[in-house]
């Protein structure tokens, strides 16, 4: 009995220290040498392997920011400035600070604004409701309801509303990665300044229909009218194939243009105050006044120059 | 002969061809017709007509768009009222010209009269270019333009002419129509298109289940004598008039992954494309109408016809023809129940290949819960591609285009065979068609990167000289 | 259009086959046989049926509704299929809380931890049935058949044929021997050959699978493969030593080898896809099946070729692929 338990000792032992020396040799004979620094990165990148930079994953972003002359060209959305900062000091870069991003649906169809012309029975996806035909609603450009944004975000940032059939973007998971901005055969996704405590409008519309044609089909639509462009005193809205759009780079979040559009199409959100639409019109129409009675002014005094 | 049929694959759905008692009758014309600029495969027809202009039945209205297109030409007389975008059956909108309908005035080059010409013209050349000026495109489907695939490229030769009256898609009755009321018209139009291609023999290829269309068109090629036309009975399977499957029954052979017909000697027309030919060549008659069939489960035969159509007839005019939308009817759809597309835009113009509307009730079209794949491998069976829908469908979920470029996604017909006979009613075409479209992309993008580079290679051969 | 009608893409129109109609063929197919054995075997064989099936149902009831929480696939008669192949593999003498610990492994072991129907590697009720075998081999060895409706003319008590074949092997007696004194001959082989309810009549067993067959529910290559191979593989020892090694018609008409060739091993999910592979699948339980016959110190290796086998399928379909159009 002794002998037994003796030999079986003996022999797993030996065989351990036999394996392990094979595995230390396989080991030191296939080493693939690496730049230390790639693990380096890597380590300090979030390790989702979203893709959102543009690249496979988190190693092979690594990889190519250890290779690269410098980091103008590599940016990862879900770790922002922080990450990149990180990533700069092992590398011996500068980075400039990039302003945080946030996905934001530009569509505002629900199921009561937009309603249904046809019943899709195909495969819950939307890029093949949209392969197939303009939609089961009179508006060619609105979301789809499918869900393929839900499906692409890694982060649990997207869900459906089943009372609006819309998707809803929480704010707190989003990292901009833009993986729902690909998803969407519709581009209605767009990655949008984050803006400070949140701030920012949009207009949560694409259709490019002419007015009436986008009213009828979704009482949420943007017509196209203008009036917002015109409003705009910081030059930000621009319309174009009946629907406007708002550079958020120029926007200052005056909220006017929420105050005039006729339809609601331009969202403000995470704004401290409701918007008093009349209040702003007000000071929309004083400001016109005034503008209107300097040029008036204007005008008598070359009037009187000139005469 | 015996009859024969493609070697892998195909299903067996009930063939429903309720309407081929109908004979075919003419419609009336409406008010105002919408000809769309693209009714073929390629690039849309440009329009030569304005605002104001008045048109002859025949007239040419739009010419070719590039080299894969075709002429369009007016099927009515009247008046152009606009040339706009409107949606097509789908609801994406495209270039219309819309035409207000006065009168039945034709130009007066056409012949008209019902005299059956048998002489074929000499003329290869001038055979085709009537073939292309009458904007003659297949009628089969996939609507590619007829004097294209009647010119091999060079150092190609075409050693079968393959007529496909097979019609295996359920419900339509069509091509059955015209093989029983106009035999002598269609194997006249074989015989010039034997002519272009030199004298090469021609099959007609038509399943088992139309005794009477095989009948009259044996008869026709047996009264008009011309030489190596014979009509081929096929089993009835579907889909049998798919191009390669059509070419692997008659010739035995297949037709290489990414290939053309032409490659193995094979060209493939449409019965109905054959009518139309001998119409363009013998009559001068272009392509401005074709048949079409209305018909559907559960619908009483008074209320199913055939019809034969001016092109650019609104869909929801010949519906109001034919009696309206039957109360049974969940689904309107524009073709065959396994590849035809679904209606959604009921105000849709018809175009050259329209050949049906068909009224589908719920318990016939509704799908079924989609639940787990059991491996049962009946796609597989199906597939007469010889694809595995089962992989592709997994590989596209998981966005491996290299895997499904191996596993040939490419390859798909897209015949709706795999999601027919799935007992866990997975959307599976759904997905590997968006595959297909995914790899495609792919290929091109390879194939135009490795000519950039050929190209950038030869120009820097020719500076060092 | 006011009434909204459908759109979606193509085909519009389906073959009206569900995994239930499927699930629904393979019961029919299984009812010859289940007659036959209950009425060899009585009141106990059908409560070994009816533990079997209940079982099954329940646990993958419970399971998918209270565990999984996705909705409950017990409507596609999946469970019941395994519950009735479970059971028929077995003793008919066996106590239900043994038949219940089988459908417990099946359906929560086998099963459901790999994601449900479609998803197992291992087919559930031989794995049920192999695990007791391994547990209970007292009971799971214990052929004693229980009183039927109708007479079994020359069952035999205590042994299956295999199983009485392995003993009196070891007591060193031949085979020619074995039989005489047994009086087996083709007819009983057929219709009744003393043994679990699955392996009682091949002639029933047989009738169903022609009837799948022709309902095109399976293919016939898997079992072409598996008895063909069985057969020559007999066909060969037998003929090199016919004291030592048991012929064709033995081996195919006895034990597992039918239910096993034609039920179990053309279980969708665990086989390969492909015909080529399927044929290398069947082959390969085949082989192995005859060789525990042979060799091994069991008296029966149908399932544990089937279970050895499944592991193969993923590599099987991995290799082997459907012949393509145009790619020769």
């Amino acid at each position: 009995m002794t002998q037994t338990f003796i030999w079986t000792v003996a022999i797993l032992t030996v065989l351990g220290l036999l394996l392990a020396l094979i595995l230390f040799w396989v080991a030191r004979k296939f080493k693939v040498e690496e730049d230390p620094r790639i693990d380096e990165v890597e380590k300090v990148m979030p390790g989702a392997n979203c893709g959102g930079c543009g690249f496979a994953g988190c190693r092979a972003f690594a990889d190519a920011a250890v290779k690269a002359p410098n980091l103008d060209n590599q940016y990862c959305p879900v770790g922002g400035d922080e990450v990149m900062q990180k990533v700069a000091s092992i590398l011996g870069f500068t980075v400039a600070a990039k302003a945080p991003q946030v996905a934001v649906v530009r569509c505002n169809g629900t199921c009561e604004a937009r309603p249904r012309t046809n019943e899709y029975d195909g495969a819950k996806s939307c890029r093949v409701k949209a392969a197939l035909y303009s939609g089961d609603t009179g508006c060619a450009f609105g979301c789809l309801g499918c869900g393929d944004c839900v499906a692409a975000c890694q982060f649990g940032a997207l869900s459906m509303d089943p009372a609006t059939g819309l998707p809803v973007v929480d704010e707190d998971k989003c990292t901009a990665c833009g993986a729902c901005t690909k998803a969407c055969p519709k581009h209605i996704i767009e990655l949008r300044l984050k803006g400070p405590r949140g701030m920012r409008e949009f207009v949560s519309c694409m259709n490019k229909d002419k007015g009436p044609a986008a009213k009828k089909a979704c009482a949420n639509a943007c017509i196209g009218c203008g009036l917002c462009a015109k409003t705009c005193t910081h030059d930000a809205i621009t319309v174009t194939d009946n629907v406007a759009y708002i550079d958020f780079n120029k926007c200052k979040l005056c909220r006017e243009c929420e105050a005039v559009c006729p339809t609601g199409a331009i969202h403000g959100v995470n704004f401290p105050k409701e918007l008093d639409k009349e209040a702003v019109k007000k000071r929309i129409a004083d400001r016109k006044a005034k503008a209107a009675e300097a040029a008036k002014a204007a005008e008598e005094k070359k009037e009187v120059a000139n005469g | 002969m015996g009859k024969v049929t493609f070697s892998m694959g195909g299903v067996h759905p009930h063939d429903s061809k309720f309407a081929h008692g109908c004979a075919i009758e003419e419609l009336p014309l409406p008010q105002t017709v919408y000809v769309s600029m693209a009714q073929h495969l390629g690039a849309p027809a440009k329009p030569l007509v304005a605002p104001g202009d008045k048109v002859l039945v025949g007239q040419v209205i739009a010419e070719p768009g590039g080299f894969i297109s075709a002429f369009v030409h007016s099927p009515v007389s009247g008046t152009v009222k606009a040339i706009a975008p409107r949606q097509d059956l789908a609801g994406n909108f495209m270039m219309h010209v819309e035409i207000a309908v006065e009168g039945d005035e034709w130009d007066p080059a056409i012949d008209r009269s019902q005299d059956l010409v048998t002489a074929i013209p000499d003329d290869k050349a001038a055979i085709l270019d009537k073939i292309k000026a009458a904007g003659v495109v297949g009628l089969g489907g996939a609507t590619f333009p007829t004097h294209v695939k009647l010119s091999p490229p060079p150092g190609k030769v075409a050693e079968c002419l393959i007529l496909n009256g097979t019609e295996c898609e359920p419900f339509l009755t069509s091509d059955h129509r015209i093989m029983v009321e106009r035999p002598k018209e269609i194997v006249v139009g074989a015989a010039i298109m034997q002519k272009v291609l030199g004298g090469c023999p021609c099959v007609i290829g038509i399943e088992e289940n139309k005794p009477d269309a095989i009948a009259s068109m044996s008869a026709a090629v047996a009264e008009l004598g011309y030489p190596n036309i014979r009509v081929q009975v096929l089993k009835k399977r579907y889909p049998q008039g798919g191009e390669k499957q059509l070419i692997d029954a008659v010739m035995h052979r297949q037709v290489k992954s990414g290939g053309l017909p032409i490659d193995v000697g094979a060209v493939v027309q449409n019965v109905a494309t054959s009518l139309a030919v001998y119409e363009a060549v013998q009559k001068n008659m272009p392509l401005i109408s074709n048949v079409l069939t209305i018909t559907g489960d559960n619908i009483p035969v008074e209320r199913q016809h055939n019809y034969h159509y001016r092109i650019g007839i609104p869909l929801s005019y010949i519906v109001e023809q034919a009696g309206g939308i039957p109360d049974t009817a969940a689904k309107l759809i524009s073709g065959g129940p396994m590849m035809g597309k679904a209606i959604s835009n009921l105000d849709a113009t018809t175009v050259k290949g329209s050949s049906s509307v068909l009224y589908l009730s719920e318990a016939a079209t509704r799908r079924q819960l989609e639940t787990a794949c059991i491996r049962c491998g009946k796609c597989a069976d199906a597939c007469p591609m010889g694809l595995e829908p089962f992989l592709l469908k997994r590989l596209y979920k998981a966005g491996d285009l290299d895997g499904l470029e191996q596993n040939a996604a490419q390859d798909c017909i897209e015949c709706g065979c795999c999601l027919y006979s799935c007992p866990a009613h997975i959307p599976l075409l759904d997905h590997i068609r968006q595959a297909k479209g995914q790899v495609m992309g792919v290929i091109r993008a390879r194939a135009a990167a490795a000519k950039a580079a050929a190209e950038a290679a030869k120009a820097a051969a020719e500076a060092k000289k | 259009m006011d009434k909204k009608y459908i759109v979606s893409p193509n085909p519009h129109i389906h073959a009206n086959v569900s995994t239930t109609s499927i699930m629904r063929d393979v019961i029919i197919a299984l009812c010859p046989a289940i007659v036959v054995s209950v009425l060899a075997y009585g009141w106990s064989e059908l409560l070994v049926l009816a533990v079997s099936v209940l079982s099954c149902v329940l646990l993958e009831w419970a399971v998918t509704k209270w565990m999984m929480k996705r909705p409950s696939t017990v409507g596609d008669l999946s469970a019941v299929v395994t519950g009735l192949l479970l059971a028929m593999n077995l003793p008919s003498a066996i106590s239900p809380w043994i038949v219940f610990v089988g459908a417990f492994v099946a359906i929560c072991v086998a099963k459901l931890p790999f994601g449900g129907i479609g998803q197992n590697v291992f087919n559930p009720a031989i794995t049920g049935r192999v695990f007791l075998l391994v547990s209970f081999p007292a009971q799971m060895t214990n052929w004693n058949p229980t009183p039927g409706f109708i007479p079994l003319p020359d069952a035999i008590s205590g042994a299956t044929p295999l199983s009485a074949l392995k003993e009196a092997l070891k007591s060193g007696s031949t085979i020619p021997q074995f039989m005489e004194t047994n009086g087996y001959d083709l007819a009983s082989f057929l219709w009744d050959a003393g043994a679990s309810a699955g392996e009682i009549s091949a002639g029933a067993l047989l009738l169903g699978f022609v009837y799948l067959l022709i309902r095109r529910v399976v293919k016939p290559w898997i079992p072409i493969a598996v008895l063909g191979t069985m057969a020559i593989i007999s066909a060969i020892f037998s003929g090199i030593n016919p004291e030592v090694y048991t012929g064709v018609q033995f081996n195919l008409l006895t034990g597992g080898a039918m239910l096993g060739a034609l039920f179990m091993a053309t279980d969708y999910v665990t086989s390969p896809m492909s015909t080529l592979g399927g044929v290398i699948y069947g082959i390969g339980i085949g082989v192995i099946a005859m060789m525990i016959r042979y060799f091994g110190s069991y008296p029966e290796g149908m399932s544990f070729a089937i279970l050895l086998m499944n592991c193969t399928v993923p590599l099987l379909n991995m290799w082997f692929h459907q012949k393509k159009y145009g790619r020769a």
